[in-house]
């Protein structure tokens, strides 16, 4: 896997006038990997895909393709394709022509053209289909006809420019599973810009969180998710419940803060910020609704939470309880559904628990917008 | 009623849907179509003075077609050689005019359709302003830059570029000028209207699967504003083709255009039937020909509504 192209950003600016939008971003994507850039809207995610595709020059630092600065390479010499996020498939262009252009425009003959879109038709799944033109395919069908172009020109590296958001829910969760296949069969590496944690933890190897052109962190899926580096990457990646005090005091890997609502509680201080907490820091705790369960009555200490049911919904997979929690936000309780009888707690207090290591402990920060 | 009426008249009411209609009807039929079949009719007709009108001379005839072709009765050639050649030579020379437009037109239009900011309404109005000036001025402005002593001659005979004045309008380039930039709006804004709305991702999915500039517009770009290419070149083939002005202005004193000949025919010799059949000649064979472009180059009818 690892005999695919990297990727490095080196210390990479992106400005507009006085607007930045990329800030300092430091990035090494390994060859073969599934690397995905998740983030809100505007948080300069596409602006990195453009600079690495090449439409776009940095203001300072560098983008390396294989190790190579891309300085002055235009886009159409880079070893990169990119899927655009609204396709852009030729409307006019028959479904094969769409999918061989690369190769027309070095030349190969209708017939081997014909030939590679035949194959290429195979792999996604769409045997047949080259004589059609784009607009008389299904949504889905145009998806994998861009991934199939895209491959067409043999790329060392796939830029995707959230190509699954015009899909609706379940062709989106299928083209995941679809994408992820289809990565790991070609080998090369894959660079995917999404706002969507969904699908950035289904299908990376790694991801990078972005929030107003910074990079927060870069990690594994599951890294990200139980380990965040910032309060950011807690409250964008996954649901979270989000507890504000100061830091009462270190022990170690572990630290307790007051506050203001639910007493003293203790938790995990995240890897990247081990060493960088004191006391009287803001910080934020965060716990998964998941690593929340209801305790006995009565139950007091350091991994306690009371807290009065507002209301509570049943998913199918999971109950969910949701009380009143501090500055107004709610805390989200997730019970999984194991076929127990369920007892309604509304209007009710009840004790919550969880286990330190569960709870993760970041300095004070923005959260990501609901 | 067909459908497309009932619909027309539930959406205006029936007073409104008639006034409209009757409106539309009157400017078609009554201005358009009428005084052309009178044409038709006038250049199937004899040339006789008025008393005689109506009488047994006035009988359908072919001979004001049969001119153009073998000239006067009796006459020295055997062919019309003098105003054949004048009708081939302006069609030719409006296929020029035209192809020459679009070679500059096209890339005007792309950057103004592809581009984005306040400037694009700048250059637009900068476009429309000189043709609130009229097409005689405008003719005479070439004159003056075209001439023996005009701009250009003073300018390139200044810099040393010709020894001696170079005739302009001898050489008929003013008069491809002055029809070349009477028509210019008539390009621009058909193919402008289409590649504005082509999808930008468009151009750089082409950039980036490794198209070169030329190839982006060759298969990416033209196809998509092929609509809007015909509509113009149909429009600046026909006009440049019918016009009167330009030719008589800027024109050499060998190069007739042969609507100076339909003028003279209705204006000079008085003979409105042989003006009606060489105005019907001009505009039944321009329609052809740009049918048959059409056909070559697979337009289809509704696209030049674009």
């Amino acid at each position: 896997m690892s005999a695919g192209v990297g990727v490095d950003l080196e210390n990479l600016w992106i400005r507009f006038g006085d607007f930045v939008a990329v800030r300092d971003a430091n990035v090494n994507i390994n060859g073969g990997d599934f690397f995905s850039f998740l983030g809100p809207s505007g948080c300069g995610k596409t602006t990195i895909l453009r600079a690495v595709s090449g439409f776009l020059d940095p203001s300072e630092g560098r983008v390396l393709i294989g190790g190579k600065d891309m300085l002055g390479i235009g886009p159409n010499k880079r070893p990169t394709a990119l899927i655009f996020q609204n396709l852009a498939l030729f409307p006019l262009m028959k479904v094969w022509e769409n999918i061989t252009f690369s190769m027309e425009i070095k030349g190969a003959s209708a017939a081997q053209r014909r030939k590679r879109a035949d194959e290429l038709l195979d792999m996604i799944a769409l045997p047949g289909q080259g004589d059609k033109l784009p607009s008389e395919l299904s949504g889905g069908q145009r998806q994998r006809v861009a991934i199939a172009r895209a491959l067409c020109a043999e790329p060392d590296v796939l830029l995707l420019d959230e190509p699954l958001s015009a899909l609706d829910l379940k062709l989106r969760q299928h083209m995941r599973t679809e994408l992820r296949e289809i990565q790991q069969r070609v080998g090369i590496t894959f660079i995917y810009i999404t706002h969507d944690q969904g699908e950035a933890l289904t299908m990376s190897d790694n991801i990078a969180v972005m929030r107003d052109g910074v990079i927060d962190q870069i990690a594994t899926g599951k890294t990200i998710y139980n380990d965040p580096n910032t309060a950011f990457a807690a409250s964008f990646v996954g649901e979270n419940n989000v507890f504000r005090g100061k830091i009462k005091q270190v022990m170690g890997t572990e630290a307790m803060i007051a506050t203001n609502r639910s007493g003293d509680l203790v938790a995990r201080i995240s890897t990247a910020n081990q060493g960088k907490m004191k006391e009287g820091d803001d910080a934020m705790l965060f716990i998964r609704p998941e690593a929340l369960a209801i305790a006995p009555d009565g139950a007091t200490g350091d991994h306690y939470v009371t807290a009065r049911v507002k209301h509570e919904e049943f998913e199918g997979n999971v109950f969910n309880i949701f009380t009143q929690g501090d500055g107004g936000k709610e805390i989200k309780v997730s019970i999984p559904n194991h076929g127990q009888s369920f007892q309604d707690h509304t209007g009710q207090s009840i004790t919550l628990e969880y286990e330190t290591q569960n709870a993760v402990l970041v300095p004070a920060g923005e959260l990501a917008a609901e | 009623m067909p459908k497309f009426l009932k619909e027309f008249f539930n959406r205006n009411g029936t007073g409104m849907g008639l006034a409209i209609l009757g409106l539309v009807l009157f400017w078609t039929i009554g201005l358009i179509i009428l005084p052309q079949l009178s044409m038709l009719d006038f250049s199937f007709r004899p040339n006789l003075p008025p008393p005689e009108i109506g009488g047994p001379k006035d009988v359908y005839t072919l001979e004001n077609y049969k001119y153009l072709i073998y000239g006067p009765e009796g006459g020295s050639q055997d062919y019309n050689a003098v105003d054949l050649r004048v009708f081939f030579r302006t069609l030719i020379a409006a296929v020029c005019v035209t192809i020459f437009n679009l070679i500059i037109c096209y890339p005007i239009a792309y950057y103004l359709g592809q581009s984005k900011g306040s400037h694009i309404r700048i250059f637009a109005i900068m476009l429309i302003i000189p043709y609130w000036i009229n097409e005689i001025l405008r003719a005479f402005a070439l004159r003056i830059i075209f001439g023996e002593t005009g701009v250009l001659n003073t300018l390139f005979v200044g810099l040393g570029i010709f020894d001696t004045p170079f005739d302009f309008i001898r050489n008929d380039i003013a008069l491809y000028a002055g029809l070349g930039y009477a028509y210019i709006l008539l390009m621009i804004f058909p193919i402008y209207n289409v590649i504005e709305s082509l999808d930008h991702n468009q151009i750089e999915a082409a950039r980036d699967l490794g198209a070169p500039w030329w190839r982006i517009h060759w298969r990416v770009v033209i196809p998509y504003a092929k609509p809007g290419i015909s509509s113009g070149c149909t429009m600046v083939f026909m006009l440049s083709a019918g016009a009167l002005a330009a030719p008589q202005i800027l024109g050499g004193p060998s190069s007739l255009w042969f609507t100076q000949l339909i003028y003279q025919q209705f204006n000079d010799n008085n003979d409105w039937p042989q003006g009606a059949a060489y105005a019907i000649v001009l505009l039944v064979t321009c329609i052809l020909f740009v049918l048959a472009v059409m056909r070559l180059f697979k337009v289809n009818m509704g696209d030049i509504g674009k």
